[in-house]
């Protein structure tokens, strides 16, 4: 199994993002296509500066990224990161499912 | 299958993993509690456990070490924060040196352990929680081996079906 690296210091910005719900609705909506800031900041009830400084902490973790069309910056999801710390929790699962089929063995045995 | 669900959050970087075993509270408890039944199944099948210390009590130290298929040893401490035998069992799980002492106390994973009865079954509903993902890595890079098996097991299961 192939899992990408990720260090410390690039998880605690993942969960820091995160942990905000108004930022995980962000990413969420630009998972499924991606926005410019106006846009995103018309669908909140906060000032624009609010949402651009809620990209910003999702940009930072590398969770979006932004091209530029025209004279707008648009908003992509980047789930690369959130997708490897997911696999990671897929692949422990794993290691639980066969230590609870060897509890059952070991119950049976005894 | 003994496994009744698996709960991942990303966020929070924990898993909550729940399975009924056909036991008593009391035999299922015995499987944490004994050191030499916690050994036929703590380890993945490729890296076999061994615990050279345990100490079954608030409080209580456990040392242990996992050898690999090509005889590598991955050591790892327990230190026990709650014991409420047969319900209860809390601890911090962490990597440590050939010496088998602890790399850096406080980086730890923190299992919960509840035993409990469920009809004339027993459920167990362990909660693991993560410091950091490259514990969960490293913890996964050991059982690598098990989690390609496992994937094996279940293409198997769809062959023969």
């Amino acid at each position: 199994m192939v899992v990408g690296h990720l260090s410390e210091a690039d998880a605690d910005r993942v969960f820091h993002a995160l942990a905000d719900a108004t930022r995980r609705d962000i990413l969420t909506t630009v998972i499924r296509s991606g926005q410019s800031v106006s846009e995103l900041a018309r669908q909140y009830p906060m000032s624009f500066a609010a949402v651009q400084k809620h990209v910003a902490v999702l940009e930072r973790a590398a969770l979006v990224s932004k091209t530029r069309r025209g004279r707008e910056q648009i908003v992509h999801g980047e789930v690369t990161a959130l997708r490897r710390v997911a696999l990671l929790l897929d692949a422990y699962e794993a290691i639980w499912r066969h230590r609870a089929d060897r509890i059952a063995g070991i119950l049976n045995d005894d | 299958m003994p496994v009744i669900s698996a709960t991942k959050d990303v966020d929070t970087l924990t898993m909550t993993f729940v399975a009924e075993f056909e036991a008593t509270v009391e035999r299922v408890w015995q499987i944490w509690a004994d050191p030499r039944k916690l050994e036929r199944w703590w380890g993945p099948p490729a890296w076999p456990a061994t615990f050279e210390r345990f100490e079954f009590e608030p409080g209580g130290q456990a040392r242990y070490y996992m050898t690999g298929p090509d005889g590598t040893k991955a050591h790892g401490w327990w230190t026990i924060t709650a014991i409420e035998a047969p319900h209860r069992l809390e601890f911090d799980d962490g990597f440590a040196d050939e010496n088998a002492e602890p790399i850096d106390p406080k980086d730890a994973m923190h299992d919960t352990v509840t035993i409990e009865a469920a009809g004339d079954r027993t459920r167990m509903t362990t909660v693991t929680s993560f410091s950091s993902v490259e514990q969960l890595e490293r913890m996964v890079e050991i059982g690598v081996e098990e989690g390609m098996r496992e994937a094996q097991n279940q293409i198997d299961e769809l062959l023969a079906a």
